[in-house]
C-alpha cells in the first residue's frame, strides 16, 4: 500500500492537471441545466463539507451549526450587493471573513467539547435562523430576498448554472488546497493529535482550545464562502433554505463519505447527492430509502464509502503480490 | 533545585488524595515515586502537569511559580510526561507522533500552513529529521510511517517516550513506564532511561517494578493514602519500616 502512495505523489501535478481540464470543459460537454445545477450543488456542498471534516475528521469537533455559518455568509453577501452595491467578487470573501468573525465569537465555547460544544453550535445555528426570520426591516423576514444580482465581469454575467459552474469549482478547488495544506502542517498535526488524545497533546505543549478555534474559523469560512455562491447562484434566499436540517444533511455525507478522510466527504457528497436525485421518482418514499442506505453503509464501514474503497484497494493490491510470488 | 513542591494538597470533595506533599528535585537526578495503589502518585502528576489545581500549596519549576498553570502552558516551560495508561496518538503514524511532541520549536501558524513559505517548509524538515533521529535512537525507525495504534505495546510505550523527548523538556515525568513490559524491553527501557539522564535530563518516575526502581533511582520518595511517609536513597528505603509496613501492612500487633 505504501508502494502505491508513493508512485501517485511522483506525479500529482499530472493528475491535477488532467482533472482541472476535466472540470473546466464540463460546461462546454454537458449541455443538460440539469446535471449542471446539480453538479453546482455538488460543489457547494463539498465546500462544507470540506469545512467541517477539518472541524470533526481532523479536530474531533462536532459542529451542529454549519447552517448557521451558511446563512450568514449568504446574507452578508446578498445585504452588501443590494444595499451598498458592493460586487461579488469583493462580497464572496467578505462572506467568508464575517462567517468566521461569527465563528470567532463562539471561541469562549470551545472551551467546551464533545456534546456540549455540539449543543452550543446547535443553539447558535437556531438563533441565526430565528435572527434572519424576525429581522423583518433588514432581511425581509420569511419571504426571502429575490432579484439577488448575478456576478460579473464586464458585460459577461453569471448568469446561469453553466456559467457558474466555473466559479464554484475554482472555490471548491481553493478550499481543498487551503484544507490540504493545513492538514499536512505543523497546525494540522496539532489537530489531529488533539483528536487522538488532547490531554496527551496537552501534556506536549499544544493549547489544544487555540486549535479548535482555528478548525471551527476555517470551517466557518468556507461555509460563509458556501452561502455567498448559493445565494448568487439561485438569485434568491429566505431564512427556510439554512434550517438545521442542512446541517443534518452536510453531517451525513461527511460521515457516510468518511470523516477524517480528505476524500471522504466529497465522495459522500457525491453518492448522496446522485441517489437522493435518483430516488426522485420514488417521491413519498425517497426519504426511507435514503436513510436505509445510510444505516446500511454504516454498519459495514465505519469509516464510511472512503473506508470501503481503502479496504477495497488494500484487497487488490495483497492478491496482487499473492499472484508475483 | 529544578524541582520544589511545597505543601501540596489534593482534595477531591471530602477525599484528601494529597496531603501536605513536599518534594525537592536537584537537576540532573532520576527520583522513584513508589507507593502502594491508591497512594496518589498520578494524582501528583496530574496535579504537577496543571490537571489538576491543588487546593493548597506551591509549585516551583526553576524557581518559576507554575502552580495552577494549564498543561500546556506548563508543558512550554519545560516539563512532559507519559501516561500509565497509555495516550499515544492511534491514528497518527510512529513519526508524526514525534513530530507533535516539537510543537513549541516553531510557530507557523495557519497563513504558515496555507502559504508554506521557504522557512516553514525547512522547519518541517528540521522536525522530520529530529522526529527520524529519535525513532532512530529508540530502534524503531523502521516503524517510522506505521499508524501507532498498530505498534506493539512496548513500542507504544517507547514511542511515549520519544514523544517526551521530542519536546525537549528538562524534567520529564514517567508514569509507570514499564507495565506491560517484557524482561528485554524492561532492561532497554532502564537502559534507555540511564541514557536520557546521562544527557542531563531530570526524571520523575512512578513504577510499580521494584528491582527496577532500586536499581535506577538515586532518591525515592514513598507516598501512602496521599501522604510522604519517607524519602531517601533506595537503600534507606529498603529497609524503612514505616515502608515495609505500609506495603506488607503493620506486623507484630
Amino acid at each position: 500500500m505504501l508502494k502505491i502512495k508513493q508512485k501517485a505523489s511522483q506525479r500529482p501535478y499530472l493528475l491535477w492537471l488532467i482533472l482541472l481540464g476535466l472540470l473546466f470543459i464540463t460546461p462546454v460537454i454537458v449541455k443538460d441545466v440539469y446535471i449542471i445545477h446539480v453538479l453546482n450543488i455538488i460543489g457547494i456542498y463539498i465546500l462544507h463539507v470540506m469545512g467541517m471534516n477539518l472541524l470533526l475528521g481532523f479536530c474531533g469537533q462536532f459542529n451542529l451549526g454549519q447552517a448557521g455559518f451558511y446563512g450568514v455568509g449568504a446574507y452578508t453577501s446578498v445585504l452588501l450587493a443590494m444595499k451598498l452595491g458592493i460586487p461579488f467578487w469583493l462580497t464572496l470573501p467578505i462572506s467568508g471573513l464575517v462567517a468566521a468573525l461569527f465563528a470567532l465569537t463562539l471561541g469562549p465555547i470551545l472551551r467546551l467539547q464533545g456534546h456540549c460544544l455540539a449543543m452550543a453550535t446547535l443553539a447558535f445555528g437556531e438563533i441565526i435562523r430565528i435572527v434572519l426570520t424576525n429581522w423583518v426591516s433588514l432581511t425581509n423576514g420569511p419571504t426571502g430576498i429575490g432579484n439577488i444580482p448575478y456576478p460579473r465581469i464586464g458585460s459577461f454575467s453569471f448568469n446561469n448554472d453553466h456559467r457558474f459552474f466555473c466559479l464554484i469549482f475554482i472555490c471548491v478547488i481553493f478550499c481543498y488546497f487551503v484544507i490540504v495544506r493545513i492538514v499536512h502542517s505543523r497546525m494540522g498535526r496539532a489537530m489531529r493529535s488533539i483528536r487522538d488524545d488532547d490531554a496527551a497533546a496537552e501534556s506536549l505543549g499544544v493549547h489544544a482550545t487555540h486549535y479548535r478555534i482555528m478548525a471551527l474559523l476555517v470551517d466557518a469560512f468556507f461555509a460563509g464562502i458556501a452561502g455567498s455562491l448559493y445565494a448568487h447562484l439561485t438569485s434568491f434566499v429566505s431564512p427556510h433554505s439554512f434550517h438545521w436540517d442542512e446541517t443534518v444533511k452536510i453531517l451525513t455525507m461527511l460521515v457516510v463519505g468518511g470523516s477524517g478522510y480528505l476524500w471522504g466527504g466529497v465522495a459522500g457528497v457525491v453518492a448522496l447527492t446522485i441517489i437522493s436525485e435518483m430516488l426522485d421518482v420514488l417521491e413519498n418514499f425517497r426519504p426511507i430509502v435514503y436513510s436505509i442506505f445510510m444505516i446500511v453503509v454504516l454498519i459495514f464501514a465505519s469509516d464510511g464509502l472512503y473506508g470501503i474503497y481503502l479496504w477495497a484497494r488494500q484487497a487488490v493490491v495483497q492478491s496482487f503480490y499473492r499472484e508475483v510470488k | 533545585m529544578i524541582l520544589d513542591v511545597k505543601g501540596v494538597s489534593m482534595n477531591f470533595g471530602g477525599l484528601a488524595a494529597l496531603a501536605d506533599i513536599d518534594l525537592q528535585m536537584e537537576a540532573n537526578e532520576i527520583r522513584g515515586l513508589i507507593g502502594p495503589n491508591g497512594a496518589g502518585k498520578t494524582t501528583f502528576f496530574n496535579v504537577l502537569m496543571g490537571v489538576y489545581k491543588p487546593t493548597k500549596g506551591k509549585i516551583f519549576y526553576k524557581n518559576d511559580d507554575i502552580t495552577g498553570r494549564k498543561t500546556f502552558e506548563i508543558s512550554k516551560k519545560g516539563i512532559s510526561r507519559t501516561f500509565q495508561n497509555i495516550r499515544i496518538f492511534g491514528d497518527m503514524t510512529a513519526k508524526e507522533n514525534v513530530m507533535v511532541g516539537r510543537h513549541n520549536h516553531n510557530r507557523a501558524g495557519l497563513l504558515g500552513a496555507v502559504l508554506r513559505p521557504l522557512k516553514v517548509k525547512k522547519e518541517e524538515r528540521d522536525i522530520e529529521e529530529k522526529a527520524e533521529e529519535i525513532l532512530k535512537f529508540l530502534n524503531m525507525v523502521d516503524f517510522k510511517d506505521e499508524k501507532a495504534k498498530n505498534l506493539s505495546y512496548g513500542q507504544q510505550r517507547l514511542l511515549e517516550i520519544g514523544r517526551t523527548m521530542a519536546t525537549e523538556a528538562s524534567l520529564l515525568l514517567f508514569d509507570e513506564p514499564s507495565a506491560g513490559m517484557n524482561i528485554k524491553e524492561t532492561a532497554y527501557l532502564t537502559d534507555l532511561l540511564r541514557q536520557l539522564r546521562d544527557g542531563g535530563l531530570t526524571i520523575l518516575i512512578v513504577e510499580h517494578d521494584m528491582k527496577m526502581v532500586m536499581s535506577l533511582s538515586d532518591k525515592i520518595t514513598v507516598l501512602h493514602f496521599g501522604r510522604k511517609i519517607a524519602e531517601g536513597t533506595p537503600e534507606a528505603i529498603k529497609r524503612d519500616p514505616a515502608v515495609i509496613d505500609a506495603y506488607l501492612g503493620k506486623t507484630g500487633h
